[in-house]
């Protein structure tokens, strides 16, 4: 019986490593969310787009930033302006936190949104938002990362025509990892609750 | 062709309309606002209706001097999709209400002939099943709000309190 000496003190160590590597993965507990949480079961946040000023940008050009990712367009005078507005209001909640945190805000209609017109969109809601364009490739490769999607509609007599969307809002933290999903019909104390979760950990740049 | 038949009956039909009040007549309207984009992109307009008729009236569109189109549209979620489709009609129930609101019914303003900016006001000609119309001055409304900001309490902050967004508490 001369093994079992050793044994005991050995799955003890070993324990206790597996514990310590395990507390320095994950910076002590999980974080306790309300939404629905999508830790590990969504892609990192990775694009390749065009942003409201003009410039090329990619999903590492927001890492340090917590993200709130949506789709949209800006012919949409209902439900997209009501998400926005409501996402403003949950900035101005978080206050001063908020800077840590970015509205991207991606156009599901690539033959009418430029970035200019994206600008002034997105700026009319909150100074903390970014309109983001692209090629209807890129776009539905973002849209199809997340499994979301868009269609649009058969245009009427004057050309005009809707694109049915996606309506969920994806939060990333500042490492760029999926972290939480919004449904429209979410809490707004939940939303405000999940981003002060994020933003309070880990005070990258 | 003077039948007595003819005359008795536009006689009839001008007592009628004498007696029985127009579809606009027992529509009252409140929180009457327009959410103003940037550019000569589409606007929202809500309102609410209110019918204190013995019949359901139905708002059919509206008219306006400022906007090329009026569209009566309504906004749908189905299996995590949002989409936007246009109606014939909304139908306000007797002694009853309707509401144009955010995520739900509203008037999709398109081409205004002129810049629009919160704070205006903006005159809506509702029109009504029957024919009749109703002029209704909606206030305009910056992009962000999320009310026609009268301090209604149905409207009140926060903003996900709105029927559209119900709190989860």
């Amino acid at each position: 019986m001369k093994p079992r000496h050793w044994l005991r003190p050995a799955l003890l160590f070993l324990l206790l490593a597996a514990g310590l590597l395990l507390g320095g993965c994950h910076r002590g507990e999980p974080l306790p969310f309300r939404l629905t949480n999508i830790s590990g079961h969504m892609p990192d946040l990775d694009f390749k787009l065009t942003d409201d000023s003009g410039k090329a940008v990619t999903g590492a050009d927001y890492r340090g930033k917590v993200v709130l990712l949506y789709f949209g367009y800006t012919h949409c005078p209902d439900v997209c302006p009501l998400t926005l507005a409501q996402l403003h209001v949950v900035m101005q909640r978080l206050e001063p936190l908020a800077d840590g945190a970015r509205i991207l805000f991606v156009s599901v209609d690539p033959a009418r949104d430029t970035p200019a017109i994206m600008h002034a969109y997105v700026n009319a809601f909150d100074k903390r938002a970014v309109g983001l364009v692209g090629d209807a490739r890129s776009v539905e490769a973002l849209s199809k990362r997340y499994r979301s999607a868009f269609t649009r509609e058969p245009s009427s007599a004057d050309g005009a025509y809707e694109v049915s969307h996606s309506s969920a809002i994806y939060v990333f933290d500042r490492d760029g990892r999926a972290r939480v999903l919004a449904t429209p019909s979410a809490s707004q104390d939940d939303l405000v609750h999940d981003l002060h979760l994020l933003l309070d950990t880990g005070a990258t740049p | 062709m003077k039948s007595p038949t003819l005359s008795l009956l536009l006689s009839g039909l001008l007592l009628a309309g004498g007696a029985h009040a127009t579809d606009a007549d027992h529509i009252r309207t409140s929180h009457a606002w327009i959410r103003v984009l940037p550019g000569a992109l589409p606007a929202g307009a809500y309102v609410t209706l209110e019918n204190d008729g013995e019949q359901p009236v139905a708002l059919r569109g509206a008219g306006s001097t400022v906007y090329a189109e009026v569209m009566l549209h309504q906004s749908s979620r189905a299996s995590g999709m949002s989409r936007m489709s246009m109606v014939d009609a909304l139908n306000v129930p007797a002694h009853g209400k309707a509401e144009l609101a955010p995520a739900g019914y509203h008037l999709m303003l398109m081409q205004p002939n002129a810049p629009v900016k919160p704070g205006d006001t903006v005159t809506l000609t509702l029109q009504f099943g029957d024919g009749s119309t109703l002029a209704t001055d909606f206030i305009a409304r910056p992009a962000n709000a999320l009310d026609a900001g009268d301090g209604h309490a149905d409207h009140a902050m926060p903003a996900m309190d709105h029927g559209a967004m119900p709190h989860g508490h």
